[in-house]
């Protein structure tokens, strides 16, 4: 081996064998160059574990003193692989997986879901109306808890403490009821393919009614508190722009699209779950801001107040699961000493006096049901916009491939065009009105 | 419903051992997946419980099933709620062939197949043509996409000389539709030229699927890897890449990993 020298790489012969030294040469001029030049042109990363960027997300900032000429995401930093295992689930089981990829919008990504595995079982129109108007319940009280959050670490971010408790405090009374009708916080896995996993317990409507009616009133104490507030307003108003145009051509869907003007919504514009016969409006502002979608949330919440009052008075008593005993889970579920399970009388069933009940509950928890050959698009409009589910089965009992397209994954590509040109400070006020959850965009 | 010509026989061509062939009985409606003999193989699947590398002592491994996705359909298309008669899917379709014409294009060349399955309209693109397509569906006033919500993949091992297929959701929110490009390359060429200059939202998206598949999208301004590290080896959403996984201890029983449990393919 002949060794070949190069000005800024002497080589030198080892043991191991030739080894190159790769000296100074042009990192000094590099370097004076560097210092000679009079702009503050430097480049920030913030994050991926910073307070102020919405979990693991990594913003790679060129700035100019306090300007920001260039903005980039850096993500992965969540990515759990979801969509993989889920091929390695069966298709209900598929619902514990899905219910975590955006965490904070839980009852939003079961629906979709489930949608997307119903429409590929032709089972759509079979699903009870019951099942259907919780669902609707469930994901419009979702919305409530996700904009809560959204306002409240929006908030946060920009120093606004009091706003981040209220927030959280009214986040607490939806937990509250996801609690009594689910067993879980988060994580709930409640909504599966063909229905619920159980009806309402006893007391939910009540304590629905209950919260609706203090939701009403703690809602106007965020219009005191910030509506008007001029500190408020200063640093929300014209920050973040982002216009139609720029929505669509980076597909921006949600509040980031309303807040364009365009009053787009797959609930009006592509209804699911009956949402054509509720009643309610889908509010729009022209700012193109931060300040218009913080505005925009609130009035969405106050829509969904009264979707979910709608929903509380058609529930009418009936089943929770599709009738067809292939696809609906075997048995009751009943709260026991070490958690929800199979109730003791279904366990005494299957055990005790029918064989042919135990082989059909072993099968169908075991080994799932099948799913017809073919694809699904479903999509629903999440809290940040369409939520959309693509499904593909090869005619067994798990996914051949889910696909999820996160509204907050899309969306995200919107902050370099939110943010260049802004102040540095400016960029959390930005990325906050995306709204961006992690475990959404990196699933 | 597809071509009549490819089956829709019922039972009288069976060749089972009971004269019934069950994959071919179109009738067997107790008999979840079957499609008889219509509709397009991707691949099959032998034996139960996972047993695939010989071995098998269940008496399954003589299991074969076909597994067949929905076959090009013939006009008219219909549409959500058009119950079989004219809908919006032959207006979108009329629009598009209409529109390729104009640009001196051959709608044969461009649209491979068009299925229409679960009231969802799909057109299938011959790769070449999709920039093409995607402009022109965005641009024409009577079709006007514009959203594209991203595209996704899927892997057909069995599937051969088109074992990739990437599939993009467009949405037109003047008119409220909704359709579905369908693209496909071979695993020996993934090409697909990049719709990021048509839709610019779709630059993380092709990212993604580049980066889970190794589709490359030809074009893109940046096609690097999004969400694994940069130096990481292999596609893991591929059906050849493994889940991985260790087994773990419950309640004093092992757990296989999820990769090597009992599976019902």
């Amino acid at each position: 081996m002949s060794t070949s020298s190069t000005s800024h790489a002497t080589p030198r012969e080892t043991t191991e064998g030739t080894v190159y030294t790769v000296t100074g040469g042009d990192w000094d001029e590099v370097v004076e160059a560097a210092a000679k030049a009079d702009d503050e042109r430097i480049v920030v990363n913030m994050g991926p574990q910073h307070p102020s960027t919405h979990g693991v997300l990594r913003l790679i900032l060129e700035i100019d003193g306090e300007t920001v000429t260039e903005a980039r995401c850096g993500i992965g930093y969540l990515h759990t692989g979801i969509e993989k295992n889920l091929e390695y689930r069966t298709w209900t089981q598929g619902t514990t997986f899905v219910t975590r990829m955006d965490y904070l919008t839980p009852f939003f990504n079961e629906t979709a879901y489930c949608l997307a595995v119903e429409k590929l079982l032709g089972i759509q129109d079979d699903i009870p109306d019951r099942a259907t108007i919780i669902r609707v319940l469930l994901m419009e009280l979702n919305r409530l808890s996700s904009h809560l959050v959204c306002i409240a670490t929006g908030g946060m971010e920009l120093g606004a403490t009091t706003i981040m408790i209220y927030g959280f405090r009214d986040r607490e009374l939806v937990l509250d009821i996801y609690e009594l009708i689910t067993g879980l916080r988060m994580n709930h896995a409640f909504i599966r393919p063909g229905g619920l996993a159980q009806d309402l317990p006893p007391g939910a409507v009540d304590q629905v009614r209950a919260f609706v009616k203090k939701m009403r009133k703690n809602l106007t104490e965020y219009d005191k508190l910030a509506t008007g507030n001029p500190v408020f307003k200063g640093r929300m108003q014209g920050i973040g722009h982002l216009d139609l145009s720029g929505c669509l051509a980076t597909g921006a869907t949600g509040p980031v699209l309303r807040s364009a003007g365009l009053p787009h919504d797959l609930r009006k514009s592509d209804p699911y779950c009956g949402y054509e016969t509720y009643d309610f409006e889908v509010p729009t502002t022209d700012t193109c801001d931060a300040y218009g979608r913080f505005l925009l949330r609130l009035e969405e919440m106050r829509q969904s107040l009264r979707i979910v009052e709608q929903c509380l008075d058609r529930l009418e008593p009936g089943p929770v699961m599709v009738g067809d005993k292939k696809i609906a889970w075997p048995a009751q579920l009943a709260l026991g000493p070490d958690g929800l399970g199979n109730s003791l009388d279904h366990i005494k069933k299957i055990m005790g006096t029918s064989m042919e009940a135990l082989i059909h509950h072993f099968k169908l928890v075991t080994e799932g049901f099948r799913v017809p050959p073919g694809q699904a698009y479903v999509a629903v409009e999440s809290p940040k916009g369409e939520l959309g589910v693509h499904a593909v089965s090869d005619g067994g009992t798990r996914p051949y491939r889910v696909h999820f397209r996160d509204p907050s994954f899309t969306n995200l590509q919107a902050m370099a065009a939110m943010c260049e040109g802004g102040q540095v400070a400016d960029v959390i006020v930005a990325v906050a009105s995306i709204d961006p959850v992690m475990g959404g965009v990196d699933r | 419903m597809s071509d009549p010509k490819n089956g829709a026989n019922g039972p009288k061509n069976g060749t089972g051992a009971n004269g019934v062939n069950p994959d071919k009985d179109l009738n067997a409606q107790n008999l979840p997946g079957q499609r008889g003999d219509q509709g397009e193989i991707i691949g099959t699947r032998r034996g139960m419980f996972g047993a695939n590398n010989g071995g098998d002592t269940s008496g399954y491994g003589g299991l074969v099933r076909t597994v067949r996705l929905p076959g090009a359909t013939s006009r008219p298309y219909g549409g959500p709620g058009a119950g079989g008669a004219y809908g919006y899917f032959d207006e979108v379709a009329d629009e598009l062939e209409g529109a390729l014409e104009e640009q001196g294009l051959l709608p044969e060349n461009v649209i491979e197949k068009t299925v229409v399955d679960r009231d969802e309209l799909t057109f299938h693109i011959a790769r070449e043509y999709l920039p093409v397509v995607a402009k022109t569906l965005r641009d024409d006033p009577a079709l006007r996409f514009e959203l594209c919500t991203g595209v996704s993949a899927v892997h057909f091992p069995g599937d051969k000389g088109r074992e990739l297929h990437a599939v993009y959701h467009l949405r037109s929110i003047t008119h409220t539709r909704l359709i579905r490009l369908e693209v496909s390359a071979p695993d020996a060429d993934p090409h697909i030229p990049s719709v990021v200059s048509v839709y610019p939202t779709n630059d993380w998206h092709e990212r993604e699927v580049y980066d889970f598949f190794g589709l490359i999208f030809d074009g893109h301004p940046a096609l690097t890897r999004i969400m694994m590290p940069d130096d990481w080896q292999g596609f893991p959403q591929r059906k050849d890449y493994p889940l991985g996984g260790i087994p773990v201890e419950y309640k004093g029983a092992q757990i296989p990993a999820p990769d090597q449990r009992r599976s019902y393919s």
